[in-house]
């Protein structure tokens, strides 16, 4: 027999409490997607030629690498929501999800570190020749 | 975990019939891991080439726009791979674009009406159709010389 009370015996089951967290974040992201890709999209019409010279100069601008890297955080952080989703509904083998998520979070956070890091040594050095 | 395969199973996929609305679900699935693998890795790609200089820019250029005519066959073969990703990514984009924009209206619990839920996941589609026969027209008639 269990000796313990009632809300003992329940407590640390069940939820954890942050359940919304992932849903709300997930369509914050979303809303924030919009707007960025919407600017990304314009932004990239606008730009006279596509070779280098042009492109080096407008991502340099304040104005252009600050979007850029809100864009890439949101989207990545968009991308972590929504892939594990996908690990979590397809993938049935404990072990194997484990180790599905960790990469999802190394590729993750790689991917938007490396973006970031590109776009603002262009920002902060100046294009290259 | 131990599963036993004997198992009865539910109804799955395979027994409906398609509708806009099971299919606009698990194209929004699908399209998002199209971005965020194959659209993503192009950006960094094209991002980090920029970066780079013009002699790495000049290289992601060879390998995904155009070869040109001194170009090695693994960079011709390249650039049909990337125009394929291309037209993945750029349906994908409109795509997902299209049926988040979707969810976001279900979200603040309207559109779940039958025939209204029907009719805007076909409008999803049908947008995404159209938006990326218009860039593939625009891209085709101002880089690519078809006019």
């Amino acid at each position: 027999m269990d000796s313990r009370t009632y809300i003992g015996r329940v407590r640390g089951l069940g939820s954890a409490k942050h359940g919304g967290e992932h849903w709300l974040k997930q369509r914050l992201t979303a809303i924030g997607n919009v707007l960025l890709t919407t600017w990304f999209v314009i932004s990239l019409l606008m730009i006279p030629s596509f070779d280098h010279g042009p492109l080096a100069q407008w991502l340099a601008q304040p104005l252009v690498a600050v979007p850029m890297i809100l864009m890439i955080v949101n989207i990545f952080t968009h991308v972590r929501l929504g892939l594990q989703v996908l690990i979590e509904d397809y993938v049935h083998d404990d072990g194997l999800k484990f180790a599905t998520m960790i990469l999802l979070n190394f590729y993750v956070i790689a991917s938007a570190v490396f973006g970031i890091f590109v776009v603002a040594k262009l920002a902060f050095t100046g294009a290259p020749a | 975990m131990a599963k036993n395969p004997n198992r009865p199973l539910s109804p799955h996929l395979q027994v409906y019939r398609w509708s806009p609305q099971m299919a606009i679900s698990i194209f929004h699935r699908a399209t998002g891991f199209v971005l965020a693998t194959a659209g993503m890795m192009t950006l960094l790609w094209w991002l980090s080439a920029i970066g780079g200089g013009a002699e790495s820019y000049a290289t992601f250029q060879k390998y995904v726009v155009s070869a040109g005519t001194d170009g090695t066959s693994l960079q011709s073969a390249s650039n049909w791979f990337f125009r394929l990703v291309a037209l993945a990514v750029t349906f994908s984009f409109f795509q997902h674009l299209a049926s988040g924009l979707r969810h976001l209206v279900l979200d603040i619990g309207a559109g779940y009406e039958l025939k209204t839920n029907r009719t805007w996941a076909s409008v999803a589609f049908v947008a995404a159709f159209f938006a990326t026969a218009f860039v593939v027209l625009f891209v085709a008639s101002r880089f690519l010389g078809v006019s």
